[in-house]
């Protein structure tokens, strides 16, 4: 069995049920622990305290008015990488066939982006990231709010990125090699990704939604 | 075995061309053909020449084993060298099971008798893959088994030349579940010098040029999958025309779009021309008439081990390689059910120690 084999065959099976596997884990986990009960009056109804849940979800997915000057910053550069790693995943001719391919469906009206496009926005990508990275390495704060978790994530992202761009642009050897590390480096990611900080996929949208939600009940959210 | 080695006594391959009037321009055209083919430096040709010329018509056993009779008919129409001019005056072919079949028991004595006189000298080219389940009894020949025959004809090879993706790598025959467990020369014998010319079918001019340029210059410089390298070292993806269209992100999405009309890359439509190392989009079939890709389908990588069971020749390269038979929903059960027990058992944490701080 030749590496790439491996990478498209086992490896990838593999990869697959460890990935859901652990993120229901993860989820069904943290949605049944419930709430902590709160015994005072409720301030709001049910619907208001949605709308309150919602209100905040948009809110802190935008720089506050009052920190833009230090946040507009990280926070454009966060946008921007996760908006280039997102085009790169939906909207990449080879991307887009192989989740049909590994879904089992055909979408002929699923769109793609002419290939160099992509390769643009993927080079575009990697320099967001290396910002990011260098911002996090410098910034005291995001420096020691920083772990293992975050360092190896970003580890397996740029190997991800790097081998997709070498094996699109004909770099670093022959084709089958380069292909197989980018699989690879794809099968890494869903390994890792339950375990890890990168459940804030899953986390991020929900937390925040009830976070507006409970202290819109308590009458803390404006 | 005796070793009568009669190989010495056989007129050299410039002596035999001399005598059928083949003339100096005409041997240097040939020599330049296989050398260019070769993608030898011009300069070497006269070298080559000279080799060639000095060479010794070598005997040549062809034992076909588990195989199609596709990899003979391709031979048969190699153009430069065409295989007439190869076995009349190139090679002394002793033995071909396909073609003497009808001679019965003649031709195996005449195989027997070639191999005794030139032990340790001819030539083996095999095609088809050897059955080794049941003792090799799937394969059978005059009484013997395919095992049996091939490991009888390498002991006294010089080198052996598995011709086609059978006799190299197992073939389609070894395709999952390999009903018949079939392999290929290598994986059986591993004390000759082996030169593996993979395709479904091989290429006829790579054939011929490798059996050429053997007798020029011996066995020639092999990749990890003993394939010559001359022929085997670069990709279709490399060499294919359409390449400037996989470079400008301009693919066909089906046989009839606008894209398929235009010639652009075939790629998303399966094709294994990154992966597979051959010479078709350089030598191309039928004397250079055309090949597979400008013919308008993706190439199904026939000459790399394994291509039978890559998945479906018409997805992409990197589509996934697995049957999911429920396992993927059984983790997702587990998942849920490992889930539910660890935020029943914090629940239980939780009042209890809300219990013992009241």
């Amino acid at each position: 069995m030749s590496i790439l084999e491996f990478s498209r065959g086992p490896m990838l099976h593999f990869a697959l049920i460890v990935f859901v596997f652990g993120v229901l884990w993860r989820l069904t986990a943290t949605f049944l622990l419930g709430f902590r009960q709160h015994r005072s009056e409720p301030r709001a109804s049910k619907g208001q305290a949605a709308a309150g849940g919602f209100s905040v979800l948009g809110m802190r997915s935008w720089p506050h008015k009052e920190f833009i000057g230090r946040t507009a910053f990280g926070e454009a550069v966060g946008y921007g990488y996760h908006i280039g790693l997102f085009t790169i995943v939906l909207l990449g001719a080879p991307h887009v066939l192989f989740w049909q391919n590994l879904f089992g469906f055909s979408a002929p009206w699923w769109p793609t982006l002419p290939g160099g496009l992509i390769t643009f926005i993927s080079i575009l990508t990697v320099m967001l990231m290396l910002i990011a990275t260098i911002r996090r390495v410098g910034h005291p704060v995001l420096r020691r709010i920083s772990n293992f978790d975050d360092y190896f994530t970003l580890v397996i992202l740029y190997a991800l990125m790097l081998t997709g761009l070498m094996a699109v642009l004909g770099l670093g050897g022959r084709y089958e090699y380069i292909l197989a590390a980018h699989i690879i480096s794809f099968n890494a990611l869903l390994i890792w990704f339950p375990f890890s900080k990168l459940m804030h996929a899953f986390y991020i949208f929900p937390s925040r939604f009830f976070n507006g939600y409970m202290h819109a009940k308590k009458g803390a959210a404006k | 075995m005796s070793n009568k080695n009669p190989r010495n006594q056989q007129p050299t391959i410039g002596e035999v061309m001399d005598q059928a009037g083949v003339g100096r321009r005409q041997f240097m055209k040939y020599c330049a053909g296989i050398t260019a083919m070769m993608a030898m430096p011009p300069l070497s040709t006269a070298a080559f020449a000279r080799d060639l010329r000095a060479a010794r018509r070598p005997s040549v056993i062809y034992m076909p084993f588990q195989e199609c009779t596709g990899c003979l008919e391709s031979l048969t129409r190699s153009f430069a060298p065409a295989l007439e001019n190869l076995m009349f005056n190139t090679i002394s072919l002793d033995y071909n099971h396909t073609l003497q079949a009808a001679a019965g028991e003649a031709a195996e004595a005449a195989r027997h008798a070639a191999m005794e006189e030139n032990f340790g000298e001819y030539v083996l080219i095999c095609d088809g893959s050897i059955p080794t389940k049941i003792n090799g009894a799937y394969g059978t020949s005059d009484g013997h088994t395919f095992i049996q025959q091939l490991e009888e004809a390498a002991e006294g090879a010089a080198a052996i030349v598995a011709v086609g993706a059978c006799a190299a790598f197992g073939g389609v025959a070894a395709a999952h579940p390999n009903p018949t467990g079939a392999v290929g020369v290598a994986d059986l014998i591993k004390d000759r010098p082996i030169i593996n010319v993979p395709g479904c079918p091989p290429m006829p001019e790579v054939m011929t040029g490798v059996l050429v340029s053997f007798l020029a210059s011996g066995v020639p410089a092999l990749d990890k999958h003993l394939r010559p390298k001359a022929f085997f070292g670069d990709t279709i993806h490399d060499r294919c025309y359409r390449r400037r269209f996989y470079d400008r992100g301009l693919f066909a999405k089906s046989f009839d779009d606008e894209g398929a009309r235009n010639g652009w890359c075939l790629y998303e439509l399966g094709c294994r021309g990154p992966t597979t190392y051959n010479a078709c989009a350089t030598i191309k079939w039928n004397g250079g008439a055309s090949w597979p890709v400008e013919a308008g389908h993706g190439c199904i990588g026939c000459s790399e081990p394994n291509f039978w069971d890559q998945g479906g020749f018409y997805e992409p390269l990197s589509a996934k390689l697995f049957e999911e038979r429920g396992q993927a929903a059984v983790a997702a059960a587990a998942g849920v059910a490992v889930g539910a027990a660890a935020a029943y058992g914090a629940r239980r944490r939780q009042k209890k120690l809300a219990g013992d701080a009241e």
